[in-house]
């Protein structure tokens, strides 16, 4: 696969057990080490590429993803990581769980696992790679599309 | 004449792994007050109790956090065990030791990682991660789980370790605590460390007390408390003296935590070689009907779990007290008149776990 730039990626804990949290930071570090492929941790939400969520979605911190997704520069991917981020997972029969990512959020990959091991992580960052390309590649599309009309 | 301003820290911050959010009062550089705001990771799962019977609930109780996973599903169980007066397998309490240590170490490896990285020191938080994989390959082997393990339950534990798995894990340990010995000098003697640790953010042994701090923050103020010694598991068959410090600065702690490690590996050693053979679990008949309170210890301090049951498969209560909640009081107390520079590692040096404290 040939990626065209260095993705960047920005993980946010919605309300998880921290489990795929320390798996996100394991996958960054030694033994899992992405940084060799480029891919960076970043704290800034207007550096990021792709933006990774873990644990489901409650009142409190909604509109804490929702900013941070809205201040990233287009275009950008949303991985959802753990079975919390994609459907509330055992929290959800919890009273203060709204449900997956996907209520509030258009996630683009699901990443399962109770907590998602460093592979999987690691295989949905790759995939959000290519679909960041696709993405690039029709809003140049548009663009050009929309300077000749 | 000084200027006041408020700055925003979190919830969502590079230093942050989970988001809490402050709103700190400058008078220049210099933090006058924090006030803290929380409930961004509260999910409710005290109240999961009554959709989720009580066997079930082990699996539940052991995602309160993914660090300290197996202490919370070992808390739990222990105080269910003791309202039902089930007497656990003596070999099933030193595998439960085994793994509290283990995950101890752990935790404490990851802690020493995120100090580093919060004052910069990139080398040394991959050292400290890397040196962490060995263990999470060990649970990895004897429970099957990288973090989240469910290998306890109401009754004992679910998975065996054999002599020879035993035989390696003690090799492992002992390049873990080579390796450690290497790691621990630049953290203790390092010029860089020591000029961003050292000073900063004193309690004293009579605030830990008035402000009622856990774990490692109190022990490196100078009191001597492990609830190890109140004997649950295999702890009182063990020989070990709760780590202290009297200097109670970011230092301390830092010293403090990376003695418990070697402790620790003692600890694992000496429950090794102890280890009986025999039963994994006893048999669990019925109900619950009454309640108990439970106190571990764990890598951040004190948890306490409190299980009031009705003679139903569904318990009444479960209530669960977090070392993280018992130290945002005594952390506060230590951001007033900090830098700005300092609020990072300040709020690090608790070992703060939110999800834990906000359940």
């Amino acid at each position: 696969m040939k990626v065209s730039k260095s993705p960047w990626l920005m993980h946010y804990d919605g309300s998880s057990c921290n489990g795929c949290d320390i798996e996100v930071l394991a996958c960054l570090t030694p033994v899992y080490d992405v940084e060799r492929f480029g891919v960076m941790n970043t704290g800034n939400p207007k550096h990021a590429d792709i933006f990774l969520i873990t644990g489901g979605i409650n009142a409190q911190n909604a509109p804490v993803v929702k900013q941070l997704y809205s201040q990233m520069p287009n275009p950008k991917v949303v991985v959802a990581v753990g079975v919390c981020a994609c459907n509330g997972g055992i929290f959800k029969e919890c009273y203060n769980i709204l449900g997956g990512v996907d209520t509030v959020l258009p996630v683009d990959i699901y990443v399962p696992g109770c907590a998602a091991r460093p592979e999987a992580i690691i295989d949905g960052v790759v995939r959000a790679v290519a679909l960041l390309d696709e993405k690039k590649k029709a809003l140049s599309q548009e663009q050009v599309s929309s300077k000749e009309a | 004449m000084s200027v006041r301003s408020v700055v925003p820290f979190g919830p969502q911050h590079p230093v942050l792994p989970e988001p809490i959010h402050l709103d700190l009062v400058l008078e220049d550089e210099k933090v006058i007050e924090a006030i803290p705001s929380i409930g961004f990771v509260h999910r409710g799962l005290e109240k999961l109790v009554e959709k989720k019977d009580f066997q079930e609930y082990v699996y539940v109780a052991e995602r309160i956090c993914g660090i300290c996973s197996f202490m919370h599903g070992m808390g739990y169980c222990s105080a269910v065990e003791n309202i039902m007066d089930v007497v656990v397998p003596p070999r099933a309490n030193y595998l439960r030791t085994i793994w509290c240590e283990m995950s101890r170490i752990h935790s404490h490896l990851l802690w020493l990682g995120l100090l580093a990285d919060a004052f910069g020191f990139e080398s040394l938080f991959m050292q400290s991660w890397r040196m962490r994989e060995k263990i999470l390959d060990m649970f990895e082997m004897s429970t099957g789980g990288r973090v989240i393990f469910s290998v306890n339950k109401v009754g004992g534990v679910r998975k065996d370790m054999d002599k020879e798995m035993l035989r390696e894990f003690l090799k492992v340990f002992d390049d873990i605590e080579q390796e450690l010995k290497v790691l621990t000098k630049t953290f203790l003697e390092d010029y860089a460390v020591n000029s961003r640790l050292r000073d900063v953010g004193v309690l004293t042994k009579q605030q830990a007390h008035e402000l009622g701090a856990v774990g490692p923050f109190m022990r490196s103020s100078g009191i001597a408390l492990d609830n190890r010694k109140l004997g649950y598991a295999a702890y009182p068959e063990l020989d070990f003296e709760p780590i202290t410090s009297d200097v109670g600065d970011c230092y301390a702690r830092c010293d403090v935590r990376i003695r418990e490690i070697f402790q620790s590996i003692d600890l694992i050693r000496q429950a090794a070689a102890k280890i009986p053979e025999g039963e994994l679990a006893a048999a669990v008949k019925g109900f619950p009907q009454g309640e108990h309170f439970m106190r571990v210890e764990q890598p951040r301090g004190e948890a306490i779990y409190y299980v009031k049951a009705n003679g139903t498969k569904f318990l009444d209560r479960v209530r669960v007290r977090t070392p993280t909640f018992a130290n945002l009081p005594g952390m506060l107390e230590t951001l007033k008149g900090c830098q700005l520079a300092d609020v990072p590692i300040l709020i690090l040096t608790i070992d703060p776990c939110i999800s834990c404290t906000e359940r």
